[in-house]
């Protein structure tokens, strides 16, 4: 069947393009949708329903459909699309769905990205209300974004065949496109739908860019676009939906909303069908009615709820043909699968207490339903702007004037165009002046020859009938029955039955069933709609993908890889990278055939016994100047740091005013009034926002600054017995003994013809030394070290024997250690505490009773009584050495655990409760199925007396 | 033995100048820079003397000149906060002078020319593809030639300097150079053809 | 995407900015004078009004400047913002600080 009318539409004849539908191949044109190449092929029947899988076919024309969801499957699986908002290319290949789709199972090729936008005014909409608005705010100089959904300008023009002062609508649309898109500071965004209204001016739309050219859309070019358009004034001239009449039988295929069907013949050039009964109540579907007379569409029949019809427009139906049964309504449909007879009966009472006589049955394959207009509020409600109903267009509408946002033509609930063309004129000129400009020549009114004046219809949301066919949401099969058992249940927030009956919660959003549904809500409660708040509407207006949303934050660019100076080198030497925050740390260098475990206790045991080296280039590095940078620190640390001599380096703690340790590091006394403190690599923009925060705040009478300079510094700890003499081969203007370079002082010297700081250091227990160099001189410095200890077997080593080697030590590492539940004195560091100064960030906290318990968890080391035994970290600890009925009490867990080169065993360190007392004690830890049993020790397992930090 | 420096785009090198026609990007390594914390108004005014370039006195907002260390830059980073940018190798005589001109002025002076380094962006479409990323209005009329503001470029903090017509600097922290380079050469693509 | 605006730099969007909690909260004079339950009201308490609440914010991917603001927490509209050190500025009447 062929229903493409030979001539008329924006359509290319003369081109044909091959898709298929439920594998069938099909043809349409340039032009077409979808959904109007399929009405065109005579195809209403496009998916069914989510839960009674009853038929489903296409209601509207454009975005607001709630029924014709399909599959594209090539050229690239996506689901759950309308078919009429679908463009058709050549190849297309789709499916109908029945209420779900498919995400597709291989990665989208395709390129999605986001723009940032700025405009003094931003227009929603291109119909005649926004075009008007835009070339009023564009002609004042104002920077002007107009975004539209359709791929052409034009908005409800398009659905119809109006001339504007004698002219075709298109003439007038394409002569103001045409003089925005030459006017400087003005972007025009066709295919674009302003998705989502927030605070501030901020507007996302999405832009579908190349979506209509199918196979043909180049890879280069984002296939879509979020745009983030921040803008001071907005226009939302978003239109207005209709909406049905809901009555028993109302889903079929072939009944669908009367401006769908005009948009269908005037934009597309395809008929409905070939009989058409018309249920209406007001004006407007007679304008479709005769447009589809005129056609050559049987329109045996117009059913007109109102008690009478508009004299003029029945006698120019009557002139077509068309009989107008005033006070009537459809009360239901037969057919199969496709609608093959309507139902007619007087509407009795409108009120809806019963339908008079009994129905008369009337052949067609498609009724049109119009049950009114809908304004398009969703943005203005986004936008916070309250809602009100008004009883005459049986809808909600603006309620209240914003500031920033204006509303105008039909999505005000005005349907008179050149009323509407007037408000957008307002509007432009309001939001241009509003930003500061002056309004220019201003854009004549155009005058409309549409033969439908437009008055108020009668607001009737249903037909009595089968309550259990009559559906309110046609996606979601959700029935007026639904409604009322939703009410007879006790709730009535429509809130809370939009939930119950999930109507309004498809892809639709309820565009076209939601105030419906409120509707039928107020009468069945006996409330007033005006008393009613309406269901919120939420972003997104139609749906978007979650790759739009994610742009090209995916892959590579999903989150910065941070990287040290010296990265290149350990890329090109194999090693494996662990994620510390967003940096890329060497894990451990593995050579051919060695594990993780191999080859940490190589790196170890290379480093204990000779000499290792690390890149330690991510601890984050804070410059602390000004007199009163001592007192500032005292402050900060748990220990004393004005004492330190200038050239000698502490050990320090910090804790939150709670008291728990929040990070650690040293601290290095450059000069009198100087100090250069390192954080721990992932809280390094933690801590100088936190110094920031009591400087600005508190102390800002302190003479102290601070600065950040861990990218400026590349940092090299050299570990092991033999670092003196490779760092002495490469720093030969430093005397590296024992005596003239102690433990715990630094040095400004050049190493590698480089100058560097060289701090003596320890991580591991082990003489070591730690070297930072600028980082453009890092990786020099780094290869240097690595010639010069080759004799040495010098050994790079990763974090993860880093860890290894600190744990032997008992060296806790904040955030592995410890969870902002530890203080100092769980991780008996009590000697790093000041018991002099009277007071510091946290010291207060130490005194609380709860800081004082003795059960408190308390940092031990733990040996599995089998030396071979790994503890997975994380793991429970207990007391018995077999579980007891649960709740069982847990008595802490194992934060750390390696096997270890130096002890010749496995070991961990653990947080338990009332550790310190329990040292020498036998605990179990839960290890699959059986309880490993452990001895509980000092936390310092290798090396207590320190002899090897002189090496 | 003195060893090469290595800047952190340097890998990126052929990568970036590669993205010409579409946009010219390339990198300036080892520029000289102090981070200078001072308020005292006198202060200020003697260090920008010392350099021969005023400090800026509006926020968001760079200062440009020559004088006894050649050409350089004053960048407003906050408001006892700025950015001197001059010639390689100058960080420190700059640094001494700096501190010379200060005084006794609270403040301080940080070598931190390791910390950031510095990628030219050129080209008519600049705009554009900053505003891939940009949140910042970077139209003319918001941000004229001589604006300076710090923000967010995608996933990573930058200084934002409007050096020309159709030119800007971003001063990237060194860690980040790779990702803004891989952004960037991303951003361009659909310019290129 | 909100906009804050900075004191210094004007209106950016709300990412570049860090939340600092409760404002005018000082730290106590001398914290050893406290008892554990006034200690304690600094440490873990703050006001969770409905209604206009002053805050601190810190512009940290931009001037690193912490600053107070007033915001209602029913709508999050920013009714003022002020640099540290300076007085709440009067507040209109609608907009009074909830109890």
């Amino acid at each position: 069947m062929n229903l493409r009318k030979p001539t008329g539409g924006a359509i290319d004849r003369n081109t044909l393009l091959r898709f298929t539908f439920n594998g069938r191949a099909l043809t349409g044109h340039p032009g077409d949708t979808l959904a109007s190449a399929l009405l065109a092929n005579g195809v209403h029947e496009v998916g069914s329903s989510v839960k009674l899988g009853r038929p489903r076919g296409i209601v509207a024309a454009g975005s607001e459909d709630p029924t014709s969801l399909v599959q594209i499957e090539a050229p690239f699986p996506e689901p759950m699309l309308l078919a009429t908002t679908v463009e058709l290319y050549d190849g297309l290949e789709a499916r109908g769905l029945a209420g779900q789709g498919r995400l597709a199972s291989l990665p989208d090729p395709a390129r999605y990205d986001a723009k940032h936008e700025h405009c003094d005014v931003l227009v929603v909409g291109a119909g005649p209300a926004g075009l008007v608005a835009a070339l009023t705010a564009a002609r004042s100089g104002a920077r002007v974004v107009l975004v539209d959904e359709q791929n052409q300008a034009g908005g409800a023009l398009l659905g119809v065949e109006e001339y504007l002062d004698d002219r075709p609508s298109a003439e007038w649309v394409a002569d103001i496109v045409a003089e925005l898109r030459s006017t400087p500071g003005v972007l025009v965004l066709e295919r674009t739908t302003a998705f989502g209204m927030y605070q501030d001016g901020f507007v996302l739309a999405l832009q579908k860019r190349t979506d209509h050219l199918g196979f043909a859309a180049p890879a280069s070019v984002a296939r879509q676009r979020v745009w983030r358009i921040r803008t001071k004034q907005t226009v939302l001239a978003t239109g207005a939906h209709e909406r049905p009449v809901v009555f028993a039988d109302n889903d079929r295929p072939g009944i669908m909303l009367a401006s769908a069907a005009r948009t269908f013949l005037h934009r597309y050039g395809v008929l409905p069908g070939s009989r058409a009964v018309v249920f209406t109540t007001n004006d407007s579907a007679y304008c479709a009615a005769i447009d589809l007379a005129e056609s050559g569409v049987d329109v045996p029949l117009i059913v007109d709820a109102r008690p009478e019809a508009p004299a003029r427009l029945a006698t120019e139906c009557a002139a077509r043909g068309i009989e107008v049964r005033a006070g009537h309504v459809v009360t239901g449909t037969e057919g199969a699968g496709r609608v093959t007879d309507a139902h007619v009966a007087p509407l009795g009472d409108i009120k809806g207490r019963g339908v008079a006589g009994h129905p008369d049955t009337v052949v067609c394959d498609t009724v049109l339903v119009s049950g009114g207009w809908n304004p398009v509020v969703n943005l203005f409600s986004q936008a916070r702007g309250k809602l009100r109903y008004d009883a005459v267009l049986g809808s909600f509408v603006q309620g209240e004037e914003l500031s920033s946002v204006r509303v105008a033509g039909s999505a005000t609930g005005e349907l008179d165009l050149t009323s509407c063309v007037r408000q957008g004129r307002e509007a432009g000129e309001a939001a241009a002046i509003a930003t500061g400009f002056t309004p220019g020549g201003q854009v004549p009114l155009p005058v409309s020859d549409s033969r439908c004046t437009q008055r108020s219809g009668l607001v009737l949301w249903r037909v009595p009938g089968a309550e259990d066919a009559s559906f309110v949401d046609l996606q979601r099969d959700s029935t007026v029955a639904d409604v009322l058992r939703a009410t007879g249940a006790g709730l009535r927030s429509l809130e809370h039955i939009k939930r119950y009956t999930t109507i309004g919660t498809a892809h639709d959003q309820g565009k076209t069933s939601g105030m419906i549904a409120a509707g039928i809500v107020a009468e069945a409660l006996g409330v007033e709609l005006a008393d009613q708040r309406p269901t919120t509407f939420r972003p997104p207006y139609t749906s978007v993908s979650f790759a739009a949303l994610a742009g090209r934050d995916r892959g590579e660019l999903h989150d910065p890889v941070r990287v040290t100076a010296i990265h290149p080198w350990h890329v090109a030497h194999g090693a494996l990278f662990e994620d510390v925050g967003q940096w890329k740390r060497p894990w451990y260098y593995p050579r051919p055939g060695e594990d993780l475990h191999a080859a940490v206790l190589r790196e170890c045991r290379a480093t204990r016994e000779s000499v290792g080296l690390m890149d330690g280039s991510t601890l984050g590095k804070i410059d602390v100047q000004g007199s009163d940078a001592g007192k500032f620190l005292d402050m900060l640390y748990t220990n004393m740091m004005s004492t330190l001599k200038v050239g000698r380096i502490r050990y320090g703690v910090m804790c939150g005013v709670d008291g728990m340790v929040i990070d650690d590091g040293t601290v290095i006394r450059v000069g009198e009034e100087r100090y250069l403190v390192t954080t721990t690599t992932g809280n390094a923009a933690k801590i100088l926002d936190w110094m920031e925060e009591w400087l600005q705040t508190e102390w800002p009478h302190l003479d102290v600054h601070c600065t950040s300079v861990t990218e400026h510094w590349a940092t090299i700890p050299l570990v092991g017995p033999k670092s003196r003499d490779v760092l002495a081969a490469v720093a030969p203007g430093l005397n590296v003994s024992n005596e003239a370079f102690e433990f715990m002082t630094w040095r400004d010297t050049v190493v590698a013809g480089i100058p560097a700081r060289v701090c003596r250091i320890s991580f591991s227990g082990e003489l070591a030394y730690e070297i930072n160099v600028t980082a453009w001189h890092g990786l020099a410095v780094w290869e240097a070290l690595m010639a010069a200890g080759e004799q040495y077997g010098i050994t790079p080593y990763g974090t993860e024997t880093m860890h290894v080697l600190r744990a032997e030590k008992g060296y806790p590492i904040i955030g592995q250690e410890t969870d902002a539940t530890v203080t100092p004195q769980d991780l008996g560091m009590s000697w790093a505490v000041s018991k002099k100064k009277p007071d510091f960030i946290g010291k207060r906290s130490f005194a609380r009773a709860e800081n004082n318990r003795t059960d408190r968890k308390q940092l031990v080391g733990l040996l599995p009584v089998d030396p071979t035994v790994l503890l997975p970290e994380g793991s429970q600890i207990v007391e018995t050495d077999r579980l007891p009925e649960p709740p069982v009490r847990m008595l802490g867990h194992v934060t750390s655990s390696y096997p270890s080169a130096a002890l010749g065993r496995t070991f961990a360190l653990a947080l338990v409760r009332s550790g310190h007392e329990r040292i020498g004690e036998t605990l179990y830890v839960p290890v699959d199925d059986s309880l490993v049993p452990v001895t509980v020790t000092d936390s310092v397992l290798y090396d207590k007396e320190g002899a090897r930090r002189d090496g | 033995m003195t060893a090469d420096p290595t800047s952190p785009l340097a890998a990126w090198t052929d990568r970036l100048a590669a993205l010409a026609p579409a946009l010219t990007v390339a990198e300036r390594p080892f520029r000289a820079q102090l981070t200078v914390r001072v308020s005292d108004p006198s202060a200020i005014e003697a260090m920008g003397s010392a350099l021969g370039v005023a400090f800026p006195p509006v926020p968001c907002t760079f200062t440009s000149g020559s004088g006894p260390f050649g050409d350089l830059e004053v960048l407003w980073l906050g408001p006892d906060e700025f950015l001197v940018v001059a010639s390689p190798g100058l960080q420190v005589p700059i640094e001494d002078a700096l501190r010379a001109a200060r005084g006794s002025a609270r403040g301080s002076v940080v070598d931190t020319s390791a910390q950031r380094t510095t990628v030219v962006l050129e080209g008519a479409h600049v705009r554009d593809v900053l505003a891939h990323g940009c949140s910042v209005d970077l139209h003319p009329s918001s941000a004229p030639v001589g604006t300076c503001v710090q923000t967010l470029l995608a996933r990573t903090g930058i200084i934002l300097q409007v050096t020309g017509e159709d030119r800007f600097a971003v001063l990237v922290r060194s860690s980040f150079a790779g990702y803004l380079a891989a952004w960037l050469s991303d951003a361009c693509m659909e310019y290129r053809t | 995407m909100q906009l804050i605006p900075c004191p210094w730099c004007g209106p950016r969007e709300e990412a570049e900015f860090h939340y600092g909690g409760q404002a005018h909260v000082a730290y106590p004079e001398d914290p050893s004078a406290l008892t554990d339950e006034e200690w304690a009201q600094y440490v873990f308490f703050r006001e969770n009004p409905s209604g206009p609440f002053a805050e601190r914010w810190s512009h940290s991917a931009g001037c690193r400047r912490w600053f107070n603001a007033v915001r209602d927490t029913r709508t999050h509209d920013l009714l003022a913002v002020y640099r540290v050190g300076e007085p709440m500025p009067e507040l209109g009447e609608k907009d009074q600080v909830a109890s």
